[in-house]
C-alpha cells in the first residue's frame, strides 16, 4: 500500500532576477515606513501591497484582512550588482575553474571525462577546484589564467604580475557577473550545477526581494511607539544607501566615492542575509544588540528548524523540581496544590453530571487545601465564549450551566497525567501517573520509579502534561501507565523495582532469622496491603512472635514458587543450599519465604527476579502492588534498626593495620626484586611481549593482588554490622572495592590501563630519581582514603580521576548523538499485521520483526516460553 | 563470513511478492556492484535471497532487489 503522496525529487535552484521581479507585487523605493498619521507610505517598506498587519486594513494585492492575507513579496532594484554571501564559495570555485576570457571550463573534454566518468560509470565525481591547476592556459582559447584571491567575506581579486611585482586587481561584482554570464550551460553540468534552475550569474544580486510585512511585523510598545522588526531596519539601510548610490551615480561622482558606496551597499546586503559572517562586523541595533537577520532566523537551537518546526512549546504542561515520597504508590505523582489549581480538564455538561459540575463551579478557582474538593477556572458556553470564574460570579455562572456547556475543572486526586523527564531516551521516559494533590512546591514520586526516568533528587526537574480528551486519557491509561511499563523492552526485565534503601532495608529485614512481637510486626506492615496476620511462628512465655521471613512472605502472592541465588551468593563450588552461611539460597514455596535473603537480585530495579516472576505468572498490576508494598515495608524495616555510615565505620583494629602494612611491604619488595631481575637482564619475556611490557604486567599484577589482600583483611574486620558492607553485599550501592579503598589501600592509578609514565625526563615527578621503576614512582597509592594520601599520591590520584571524567564526558556525548541519529532513522517504522517491519511508504525493512517475531517484553530472556519458571513452580524446587 | 546469496527464479519472486502483497519497489535494495552481487552474477532487477545466521531465530531469510548504484 503506497502512501497517497510520495516525494519524487526535490529541486534546489536560485531565484533569477526575472523571477524576483515576477513574484514582486510592488517596487520599493522609499526607506520610510509609516507617515505621521501612522499610515504606510506607498512604495515604502510597509506598502499595503505587501500585505497587512494592522487589523481593520485590507491588503491592496489580495483584498483580504490582516488575518487572511498571507503577505506578498516586493523588490528593490539595486544600483549596482552585489554578491550574495551565501554563494561566495561557489563563486570562488567557478572563477577558478573557468576561463577569464571565454568562460569555458579550463579542462579539455578528455580531462573532464577522467574526473566525471562516462555516462554509465558510477565512480565519477563532480569537478572541483583541485582538478584545475592554478594559472594554467585555457585549452579552448589559449588565454593565460590568473590566480584568484578570495578575502572573506565578499572580496575577490586577480593577481597580476606587473614589472616583476605581484599586483592584486580587485574584481567588482559587475566584473564577476559578466564572467559568470560567459560560462556555457554544457560546462555547468560536470560542475554539479543545473543551468535550467541555477545560472551562476544569479548568485550576484541585481534585484533584491523584499519579504512580505507579515514576516517582519512591527510591534507597538506600551508608550504607543512603533518598533520595527530587525529585517525592516536592515532593509531601510539598504534602500538608503541604494538611493544615495543612484544619486551619486547619476551626478557622475568620482570613482572613489562610487567604490565606497558600492562597498557599503555590499556590506548592508551581506549583513541582511547573514549577520554572523566571518570577517564582517555584525550590524547592530541602536542599543548595541546585533541584529537578527535572515540567516539568524533559521540557524541554531531557537532557529526556525530546531526551534519552531522540530520542537514547539505546549499548553497544559507544568514543570517543577522533584522530590521523593516513599508513601506514594509507584503509579501516583504528588502534584503541588498551586499546579493542580492552575491546570484544568474540560468536562462537557450532560444531564448526568450537571449537579456535580454546578457544585464544582461554585467551589471556584481557589482551592484552600489539598483535601478540599476541586473547583473550576473557566466555563465555556455553547457559542465557545469563555467565562472566567472569579469570586464574584460563581453562583451566577453555576445557575447558567446546562447541557452543552463545558466546565474546565481543576486537577483532583486520581486524574491521569503524563509525567516526563528529559532526556527522553526511551519510552519509559514518559509514563502516565495518577494525581495526588499535595502541599509543597515539588512533584513527588516514589523512588522506585526513578530508574526508568533516570531521575535523582539533586535538583532534577520534571514535566507534567494533562491530557485534554477522553481518547487521550484512555490512551494514557492503557498504554502509558506505570504498571504497563514495568518491563523494559530493552532487555525484557523489570526496570522498576527497589533502589538504595529499599534494598538495604529488605536485606536487613530478611537476613538470617529474627523474631518480632505483634507490635513490631504491625509497625513493619502498617502501610502494606495486608489484611490478615498469619498464625505466629513461635510463642515464648505466652508472647507471640513472627519471624522476619513470615513478615516478608505476607506481601508475596500466594502460590508463588521460585528458587534462586541472591546477590550475596558467592557462587561456592558446592552450594550448601538452605545451610548457606550467607543465607543466600532463596526458596519461596507457596508464597512463603522458606530460606534466603531478599536483596537486589530479588527486588532491585533491572534485576527483580520476584517482580519478573509475578508479572509472568500473575499480572503487571499485581507486580505494581508488590512493588508498592515492598517500598513501604523496606523503608519501615530500615527505620526499625536505623542505618547510617560515618568516618569511624572505616576504622580497623591494630592487628589489621599491621597485616595491611605487612602485605604492602612485601608487595613493594616483590616489585623491587622483579625490577632487579629485569635490570640484570634475567627477565624472561612473555610470548609476544617485550621485556619491559612483561615487567610492567608483573608489577601491575603484584600490586593488584596486594590491594585485593588489603581488602580481604579489611573485610574480615568489617562484618554485616557495617553499613557499607550491608550496602555492598545486598547490592544497594557501592562495592567491596569501594570499601577496600576506604579502609585498606587505594591501589594503582592508571592511564589507559597502564601505570602512570608521563611527566618529566625519565620520571613522573621531580620527587623521584630518574629511571625509578618502583611502585610509588608510577602511581601506586598505598594509603587508604581514611588514612589519607601523601602529596605525590594525591597528584597521581588526580591524574587517574581525570581520565575517568573525560571518558564519561566523551562517551555520553558520543552515544547521545548516535542514539539521536538512530531515532531519526527508525522513528516511523512499524510492525505490520503480516509481521514485517515497514516504513510509512510500505517498504519492507525487515521481513520478520527481530527475525523471530518476538516482543522482548513478552519473552523469557529471549525464549518464547519460560520453561524453568513453569517447572519450578510446579515441582517447587530448583531445576 | 559472507552470508549465502542466491538469485531467485521468476516464480520464487512472484510468490514472494504475493506473499507480502508488495511490488519489487518495496523490497530492500542492493547495488549491482556489491561484491556479493558480482560474485553470483546477478543483474539489475534480479531479486536475491540472503540466508543469514540469526541470534534470535537461528536462521533468517532476507530478500533484496538489485539496483544500479545511482550517480553522485
Ligand atoms: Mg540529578
Ligand atoms: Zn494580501
Ligand atoms: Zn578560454
Ligand atoms: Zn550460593
Amino acid at each position: 500500500m503506497p502512501s497517497p503522496k510520495r516525494i519524487g525529487q526535490i529541486e534546489f535552484g536560485l531565484l533569477s532576477p526575472k523571477e524576483i521581479r515576477e513574484m514582486s507585487v510592488r517596487k520599493i523605493i522609499w526607506a520610510d515606513t509609516y507617515d505621521d498619521d501612522g499610515f504606510p507610505y506607498p512604495q515604502g517598506l510597509m506598502d499595503l501591497n505587501l500585505g497587512v498587519i494592522d487589523p481593520g486594513l485590507r491588503c491592496k494585492t489580495c483584498d483580504q484582512k490582516a488575518s487572511e492575507c498571507p503577505g506578498h513579496f516586493g523588490h528593490i532594484e539595486l544600483a549596482k550588482p552585489v554578491i550574495h554571501v551565501g554563494y561566495t564559495r561557489l563563486i570562488r570555485k567557478l572563477l577558478r575553474v573557468t576561463c577569464r576570457s571565454c568562460g569555458r571550463v579550463l579542462l579539455s573534454p578528455d580531462e573532464i571525462e577522467k574526473v566525471v566518468g562516462t555516462e554509465d560509470d558510477q565512480t565519477g565525481e563532480l569537478l572541483s577546484e583541485k582538478d584545475v591547476k592554478k594559472e594554467r592556459i585555457c585549452p579552448h582559447c589559449g588565454d593565460q589564467q590568473l590566480k584568484i584571491n578570495f578575502e572573506k567575506p565578499t572580496t575577490f581579486s586577480e593577481v597580476m604580475v606587473e614589472e616583476g611585482k605581484k599586483v592584486e586587481h580587485k574584481l567588482t561584482p559587475a566584473d564577476i557577473r559578466a564572467r559568470m554570464e560567459k560560462i556555457p550551460n554544457e560546462d555547468l553540468i560536470p560542475l554539479g550545477i543545473n543551468p535550467d534552475v541555477a545560472r551562476p550569474e544569479w548568485t550576484i544580486l541585481t534585484v533584491l526581494p523584499v519579504p512580505p510585512v507579515t514576516m517582519r511585523p512591527s510591534i507597538i510598545l506600551e508608550n504607543g511607539q512603533r518598533s520595527e522588526d530587525d529585517l525592516t531596519h536592515k532593509l531601510v539601510d539598504i534602500i538608503r544607501i541604494n538611493q544615495r548610490f543612484k544619486e551619486n551615480q547619476d551626478a557622475g561622482a568620482p570613482q572613489l566615492i562610487i567604490e565606497d558606496l558600492w562597498e557599503l551597499l555590499q556590506y548592508h546586503v551581506t549583513t541582511y542575509l547573514d549577520n554572523e559572517v566571518a570577517g564582517c562586523p555584525p550590524a547592530r541595533h541602536r542599543s548595541g544588540r546585533p541584529l537578527k537577520t535572515l540567516s539568524q532566523r533559521l540557524k541554531g537551537k531557537d532557529g526556525r528548524f530546531r526551534g519552531s518546526l522540530s520542537g514547539k512549546r505546549v499548553n497544559f504542561s507544568s514543570r517543577t523540581v522533584i522530590s521523593p515520597d516513599p508513601n506514594l504508590s509507584v503509579s501516583q505523582v504528588g502534584v503541588p496544590r498551586a499546579v493542580a489549581n492552575e491546570m484544568t480538564i474540560p468536562v462537557r455538561v450532560t444531564t448526568h453530571n450537571i449537579e456535580e459540575l454546578k457544585q464544582i463551579v461554585r467551589n471556584g478557582p481557589l482551592r484552600p487545601d489539598v483535601n478540599a474538593p476541586c473547583g473550576a477556572n473557566y466555563v465555556i458556553r455553547p457559542d465557545n465564549r469563555r467565562l472566567r470564574l472569579a469570586d464574584g460570579n460563581l453562583d451566577t455562572v453555576a445557575d447558567l450551566i446546562e447541557p452543552g456547556y463545558t466546565v474546565e475543572r481543576q486537577l483532583r486526586d486520581g486524574d491521569v497525567v503524563l509525567f516526563n523527564r528529559q532526556p527522553s531516551l526511551h519510552r519509559m521516559s514518559i509514563m502516565a501517573h495518577r494525581v495526588k494533590v499535595m502541599e509543597g512546591r515539588t512533584f513527588r514520586l516514589n523512588p522506585a520509579v526513578c530508574p526508568p526516568y533516570n531521575a535523582d533528587f539533586d535538583g532534577d526537574e520534571m514535566n507534567m502534561h494533562v491530557p485534554q480528551t477522553e481518547e487521550a486519557r484512555a490512551e494514557a491509561t492503557i498504554l502509558l501507565s506505570v504498571h504497563e511499563n514495568i518491563l523494559s523492552p530493552r532487555f525484557g526485565g523489570p526496570i522498576i523495582g527497589g533502589i538504595h534503601d529499599h534494598v538495604s532495608g529488605i536485606f536487613m529485614l530478611t537476613h538470617g532469622t529474627r523474631w518480632f512481637t505483634k507490635e513490631e510486626a504491625l509497625y513493619l506492615l502498617r502501610y502494606a496491603r495486608v489484611e490478615h496476620m498469619p498464625p505466629p511462628g513461635k510463642v515464648d512465655d505466652g508472647i507471640q512472635y513472627w519471624s522476619n521471613k513470615q513478615i516478608f512472605s505476607m506481601i508475596l502472592p500466594d502460590q508463588l514458587n521460585m528458587v534462586f541465588h541472591a546477590s550475596s551468593c558467592q557462587n561456592c563450588d558446592t552450594c550448601k543450599k538452605e545451610m548457606c552461611e550467607r543465607d543466600a539460597y532463596v526458596r519461596i514455596i507457596d508464597g512463603i519465604l522458606e530460606s534466603g535473603t531478599i536483596d537486589k537480585k530479588a527486588i532491585g530495579a533491572f534485576d527483580g527476579q520476584i517482580v519478573n516472576r509475578i508479572i509472568r505468572h500473575y499480572s503487571m498490576r499485581r507486580a505494581a502492588d508488590f512493588i508498592d508494598d515492598l517500598t513501604k515495608i523496606s523503608i519501615r524495616a530500615i527505620m526499625f534498626d536505623g542505618f547510617s555510615f560515618g568516618i569511624d565505620d572505616e576504622d580497623l583494629s591494630k592487628t589489621e593495620y599491621g597485616q595491611i602494612d605487612e602485605v604492602l611491604k612485601s608487595a613493594a619488595s616483590d616489585v623491587t626484586r622483579r625490577i632487579k631481575i629485569y635490570e640484570d637482564g634475567q627477565l624472561e619475556p612473555m610470548p609476544g611481549r617485550t621485556v619491559e611490557e612483561t615487567l610492567e604486567m608483573q608489577i601491575m599484577q603484584v600490586l593488584g593482588k596486594a590491594r585485593d589482600q588489603t581488602g580481604q583483611i579489611a573485610g574480615r574486620h568489617l562484618g554485616l554490622g557495617n553499613s557499607a558492607v550491608v550496602m555492598a553485599v545486598s547490592g544497594a550501592r557501592g562495592s567491596m572495592l569501594n570499601l577496600t579503598q576506604m579502609a585498606g589501600c587505594i591501589g594503582q592509578q592508571s592511564v589507559r590501563g597502564e601505570r602512570i609514565v608521563r611527566g618529566y625526563d625519565d620520571r613522573t615527578l621531580p620527587h623521584f630519581r630518574k629511571g625509578d621503576r618502583g611502585s610509588d614512582a608510577h602511581g601506586f597509592i598505598a594509603h587508604s582514603y581514611k588514612g589519607g594520601l601523601n602529596p605525590t599520591e594525591f597528584f597521581f590520584h588526580a591524574i587517574g580521576g581525570r581520565e575517568g571524567l573525560v571518558d564519561t564526558a566523551v562517551r555520553t556525548s558520543q552515544s547521545g548523538y548516535l542514539q539521536r541519529r538512530m531515532i531519526n532513522a527508525l522513528q516511523d517504522l512499524k510492525v505490520a499485521y503480516d509481521g514485517t517491519v515497514r516504513s510509512t511508504g510500505g517498504r519492507i525493512i525487515q521481513f520478520q520483526y527481530g527475525e523471530d517475531s518476538t516482543d522482548p517484553t513478552k519473552s523469557a530472556f529471549g525464549d518464547p516460553v519460560d520453561v524453568k519458571g513453569i517447572v519450578e513452580s510446579i515441582l517447587k524446587e530448583e531445576v | 563470513m559472507v552470508p549465502d546469496h542466491t538469485i531467485m527464479s521468476e516464480e520464487e519472486v512472484s510468490a514472494l511478492l504475493s506473499r507480502y502483497n508488495i511490488t519489487t519497489e518495496q523490497l530492500p535494495k542492493i547495488f549491482h556492484d556489491d561484491p556479493a552481487v558480482k560474485t553470483i552474477g546477478a543483474n539489475v532487477d534480479d531479486v536475491i535471497r540472503i540466508v543469514r545466521k540469526s541470534h534470535t531465530a537461528g536462521r533468517a531469510e532476507a530478500y533484496r532487489l538489485v539496483i544500479k548504484r545511482p550517480k553522485k
